[in-house]
């Protein structure tokens, strides 16, 4: 059985730079009939930057969401975004492991006439909803334009898979492989799925941003990959708009869509990408929609290594 | 390890972080620095930081560039074979030299602290002021080729100019101030 309605903590990334995040996953809920309610008043969860400036207002910041989640009677919570996942997975979890640090988040809480007790509220992220709840046999039912001909790179980023890993690894996560595949594309052998995107690095240290970026959109090339398809709105900023300035740092020219994954799955439930927000992405995505053909291709048969090509000594005469 | 009493740089930093205490099993393997993916681009790998820690060299270890170059995605935390929560210990050694005023790396240090800004003003971050006030104070001689970048973003709605804030801004700047004043009376303490 499962929920129709679930509470929902957007994030200030969806509203801001990551639109067509937000405008696909709405499309997206609507399409599978779930809805998906706003936390009344909800505060940002202070990205990576409370946390190594000042600890404890960093807790209280992100609780100060679950309590008010909670009073509204929420026992779970559903976010599109990694990083807020990352924080209110985070300081749920802690709050009750550390009783010291939940004692003292509350006493910070009732300065706001707020309580939050540890566990009350699940929170989970967009992606674990979707293939939990509305399962492989709904998903495809209702895929209405299989994705064949696609080649994608499941990329998961750091904050789904750690410290907490949703998907059972925090290496090699195979959750979003397996629904791409059941949407009719072929899921890409694409290493790095788990490798960081530089966070805020960017920022910082534009060198270290680059190498990272640059790392991970090489090996979704190697892969074969037309695209790679992201379940995060700052892994899909470096990846995306920063690609050409990476591209630019080491003389490279690639040119791979990165797209998130509601977009891919409006794609296949029918949904025009107009109103899956197609084309507010920097790295040009119509080369992924004129790549989908209208039967499955035929599965190339893995070349086999002749016999004699293991490099095994050769024995003297 | 030696039995350790009283307020001695490693004391410290264990207190300040949940979980902090394993930091005493570290076995010094350096899974840690082998998993880090901007571990190229530091003064110390984890590893050498933690036994730099254990050694008391607290200036050494508060101006290392090395907790600015996290990034915190926890590759090193997952991997430790210890448990370390090593991500959490950047953050503790971030805010600690912050607060004694020795970081390595400024720019890191006010990015974060304008991005908090906003949060604490409005209950939202707010990336069109973040990358002006930013940028404009530590990287003026960037603000052209960012300013291009911000113009693509605009032309594709990624950029909105206005900021957003939370209804009750009232509720969260007290639980912030309280928040606070916990954390201090402990740092004294």
């Amino acid at each position: 059985m499962t929920a129709t309605r679930y509470p929902y903590y957007p994030g200030c990334s969806l509203q801001h730079r990551s639109h067509a995040y937000q405008q696909s996953t709405e499309a997206v809920a609507r399409a599978l009939g779930f809805e998906l309610v706003e936390v009344d008043d909800w505060n940002c969860c202070g990205a990576t930057e409370y946390f190594s400036v000042n600890r404890l207002p960093a807790y209280a910041l992100v609780a100060r969401n679950l309590a008010r989640a909670a009073e509204q009677g929420a026992t779970e919570i559903v976010v599109p975004c990694s990083a807020c996942f990352l924080n209110l997975h985070k300081t749920d979890k802690n709050m009750g492991r550390y009783p010291k640090l939940g004692e003292r988040v509350n006493q910070a809480l009732a300065a706001g006439k707020l309580h939050y007790e540890p566990g009350t509220v699940k929170v989970r992220h967009l992606l674990e909803m979707v293939i939990t709840d509305i399962g492989n046999d709904r998903l495809k039912e209702r895929t209405r334009r299989p994705l064949y001909g696609l080649k994608l790179a499941a990329y998961y980023g750091c904050l789904v898979a750690r410290p907490d890993s949703v998907f059972g690894s925090t290496e090699q996560p195979t959750a979003m492989d397996k629904m791409l595949e059941l949407l009719g594309a072929q899921a890409a052998p694409f290493a790095l799925k788990t490798f960081c995107c530089g966070g805020h690095m960017t920022q910082i240290s534009e060198d270290t941003a680059f190498e990272m970026i640059h790392r991970i959109v090489q090996n979704a090339v190697q892969s074969g990959a037309d695209a790679i398809v992201a379940i995060c709105p700052m892994c899909q900023l470096n990846l995306d708009v920063y690609q050409e300035a990476a591209n630019r740092y080491f003389e490279t020219d690639y040119h791979v869509p990165v797209l998130f994954f509601t977009q891919v799955l409006g794609l296949a439930l029918g949904l025009s990408p107009k109103e899956l927000g197609f084309g507010q992405e920097f790295v040009d995505a119509r080369s992924v929609l004129d790549k989908i053909q209208d039967v499955p291709p035929p599965r190339a048969t893995p070349a086999r290594r002749p016999k004699n090509a293991l490099p095994m000594p050769a024995m003297p005469e | 390890m030696t039995t350790r009493q009283g307020h001695t740089f490693f004391d410290r930093v264990v207190k300040a972080t949940p979980g902090g205490e394993l930091l005493a099993k570290c076995l010094q393997c350096g899974s840690c620095g082998g998993s880090c993916p901007s571990g190229a681009d530091m003064d110390h790998t984890p590893r050498a930081l933690f036994a730099m820690i254990n050694a008391g060299m607290e200036n050494e270890v508060l101006s290392s560039n090395t907790p600015w170059y996290c990034v915190s995605c926890y590759a090193c935390t997952t991997r430790c074979p210890q448990q370390i929560p090593i991500t959490d210990l950047m953050y503790t050694l971030k805010e600690m030299a912050i607060r004694a005023g020795r970081y390595d790396h400024p720019h890191a240090a006010k990015f974060s602290e304008t991005f908090i800004g906003f949060v604490e003003q409005r209950g939202r971050s707010f990336e069109a002021g973040l990358a002006t006030r930013y940028h404009l104070f530590h990287h003026p001689q960037q603000v052209v080729k960012l300013g291009l970048m911000g113009v693509g973003m605009l032309r594709r709605n990624r950029l909105p100019l206005r900021p957003k804030s939370i209804r009750e801004r009232d509720q969260l700047q007290a639980i912030l101030a309280e928040a606070k004043a916990i954390a201090a009376k402990e740092v004294e303490a």
